[in-house]
């Protein structure tokens, strides 16, 4: 495949299909792991609970990957793996307040308790994700392309064949890898705690 | 003693001249991952993306593993 051939970035465009779809993962996963906290705490049902955690973990798998490997990017192509950019804060924050989440939730014994407190932390772990990856990027300088008012891309830096994988297959396959992997471990968790579920 | 110092001096300024000289020739460092048009970087990428799935579905595995010896005992 031919890619727009650019300077400093060179070959390196190619990321673009792997260390951006990370992010669009994590999004999606933890979206999910709102969505069943909440499910939880308007039914307070452990499977709500299984699946928040198991979303938020693959949501951190997702972060993890996309950290490393835009710090391996950078490394090449801005200097330095870690420069202090404004997304790269954000998103550092945005993982340790889900890290909180393991941590808090794991400090609780009682089962009721903890799938209750971590619903609601979690709430609020996703609320504080979407002012760390979308709204402060787009407010500061970065060394990030698209510059204010895109947190991560720069639209035009892909062509029409970059888009024709981007958009239909990487965002798409990633997304879904990120579930199908949350699901294998919710149904891990189903069976391993089959007597505490009342289904 | 006079000769020997002038010998140092020209000796130092040959060095500060060649040191110049390295540094205008604009040196790129860590070639093997520059190189190929930076090719290997998105080698490394992939790398690191297949490991941390790895390393997540044998933490899978595992769970999976422990599961099927508890019902083994049963």
């Amino acid at each position: 495949m031919e890619v727009p051939r650019k300077p400093i970035l060179n070959e390196t465009i190619r990321n673009i299909y792997f260390h951006v779809p990370m992010w669009f993962g994590m999004m999606v996963v933890c979206a999910c792991s709102a969505y069943h906290s909440i499910a939880y705490l308007r039914k307070p049902d452990l499977l709500s609970d299984f699946r928040a955690t198991s979303y938020a973990g693959v949501g951190i798998l997702f972060g993890i990957i996309g950290i490393v490997t835009g710090a391996i990017w950078a490394n090449y192509t801005w200097g330095k793996p870690w420069s202090n950019d404004i997304k790269q804060i954000g998103s550092a924050i945005a993982l340790l307040t889900y890290a909180a989440y393991f941590v808090l939730r794991n400090s609780i014994t009682d089962l009721d308790k903890r799938a209750r407190v971590g619903a609601v932390y979690n709430i609020f772990a996703f609320v504080m994700l979407i002012p760390a990856l979308w709204v402060v990027p787009r407010m500061m300088e970065s060394l990030h392309p698209g510059g204010q008012g895109n947190p991560g891309a720069d639209p035009r830096d892909m062509d029409n064949r970059m888009r024709l994988i981007f958009w239909p297959a990487a965002v798409p396959g990633f997304i879904m890898l990120g579930i199908w992997i949350s699901t294998l471990s919710i149904r891990i968790k189903k069976l391993n705690d089959k007597n505490l579920l009342h289904v | 003693m006079y000769k020997l110092i002038i010998k140092l001096l020209f000796l130092y300024t040959l060095l500060f001249l060649h040191a110049s000289t390295v540094n205008a020739q604009q040196v790129e460092m860590a070639d093997g991952l520059r190189a190929n048009g930076k090719i290997y970087v998105v080698v490394a990428v992939l790398l690191t993306l297949f490991i941390f799935l790895l390393i997540y579905l044998v933490g899978i595995d595992r769970k999976i593993t422990k599961l099927e010896k508890e019902d083994k005992k049963q």
